[in-house]
C-alpha cells in the first residue's frame, strides 16, 4: 500500500534547480516520519530529486510517472 | 563523529548573465543538496558584485542580440534571479563569497562599494587553501 503524503509540493512548470531547491525547503519544515508528494514535469526532475534525496540521506519511498509528469513520496528520516 | 560536508569550489570570473547563472545555479543546487559553496569572484566576475551589477548583468557581445530574448524568457519561464539565487545560497548558511583583492584595486572597487553578501576580501591563498579540500573545482 502507498504511503500517503503529509504534504504535498507542486513543482509542474518549473525548471532546474527549481523542484530541488523547492523540495529541500519544504523538507526543512517537516518533522522526522512525514512524508512529501512532489509532482514535477522538468524533464531533468527525476534524476535531480532522485540524486538530492540520495545526497540528503532522506527516503524514497516511490517514483510514479504518467506521461511527462512525475510524482516523488519521500520520507523524512532525519 | 559527523560527516564531513562536501564542497564546491567555484572561480568566477565572467560578469556575464550566461556564465552567472551557470555558476549560480550550480552553487545553490549545492547548497541545497547540502554541500559547502565557496565562490570566488575575481574580474569580470568582481564587477557584479558592486551594488547593481547582478542587475545589470547581461549577455556578451556574440550573443548581444539575444539578451533581450532571454530575459523575457527567464520571466515567462518564473525563473529566479541573480540576486534570488545568491539570497537562497547565503540563507543556507553554506555559502561563502570571496572578493578578489588585487581585482578591487585594478577596477577602483572599494569594500563599501560591494553588496552585503560578501563574506571576505581575498586573495589566491584563500581560494587555493578552500580548492585544495574541495570535491568539486570550477572556472566559470
Amino acid at each position: 500500500m502507498k504511503a500517503k503524503p503529509d504534504r504535498t509540493l507542486d513543482c509542474l512548470g518549473l525548471y532546474c534547480p527549481e523542484p530541488v531547491y523547492r523540495t529541500r525547503m519544504e523538507l526543512d519544515m517537516m518533522e522526522i516520519g512525514e512524508v512529501l508528494e512532489v509532482t514535477a514535469d522538468d524533464p531533468a526532475a527525476e534524476a535531480d530529486i532522485r540524486s538530492l534525496v540520495k545526497h540528503l540521506g532522506q527516503e524514497l519511498l516511490s517514483v510514479d510517472r504518467e506521461g511527462n509528469r512525475v510524482s516523488f513520496l519521500i520520507k523524512k528520516v532525519k | 563523529m559527523s560527516e564531513k560536508r562536501r564542497k564546491l569550489a567555484l572561480i568566477v570570473h565572467s560578469g556575464t548573465l550566461d556564465r552567472l547563472y551557470c555558476a549560480f545555479i550550480l552553487g545553490s543546487t549545492a547548497t541545497a543538496m547540502g554541500m559547502e559553496s565557496h565562490l570566488y569572484f575575481t574580474f569580470w566576475g568582481l564587477n557584479v558584485l558592486v551594488r547593481g551589477g547582478l542587475e545589470k548583468a547581461g549577455l556578451p557581445a556574440t550573443y548581444k542580440h539575444m539578451e533581450g530574448q532571454m530575459k523575457r524568457k527567464l520571466k515567462e519561464m518564473k525563473y529566479p534571479t541573480l540576486y534570488d539565487l545568491l539570497k537562497r545560497m547565503k540563507a543556507s548558511g553554506l555559502l561563502k563569497i570571496y572578493a578578489c583583492s588585487p581585482t578591487m584595486e585594478i577596477f577602483g572597487v572599494k569594500k563599501e562599494d560591494l553588496i552585503p553578501e560578501v563574506d571576505e576580501i581575498a586573495g589566491a591563498t584563500a581560494f587555493l587553501d578552500v580548492a585544495s579540500d574541495a570535491d568539486i573545482t570550477l572556472l566559470v
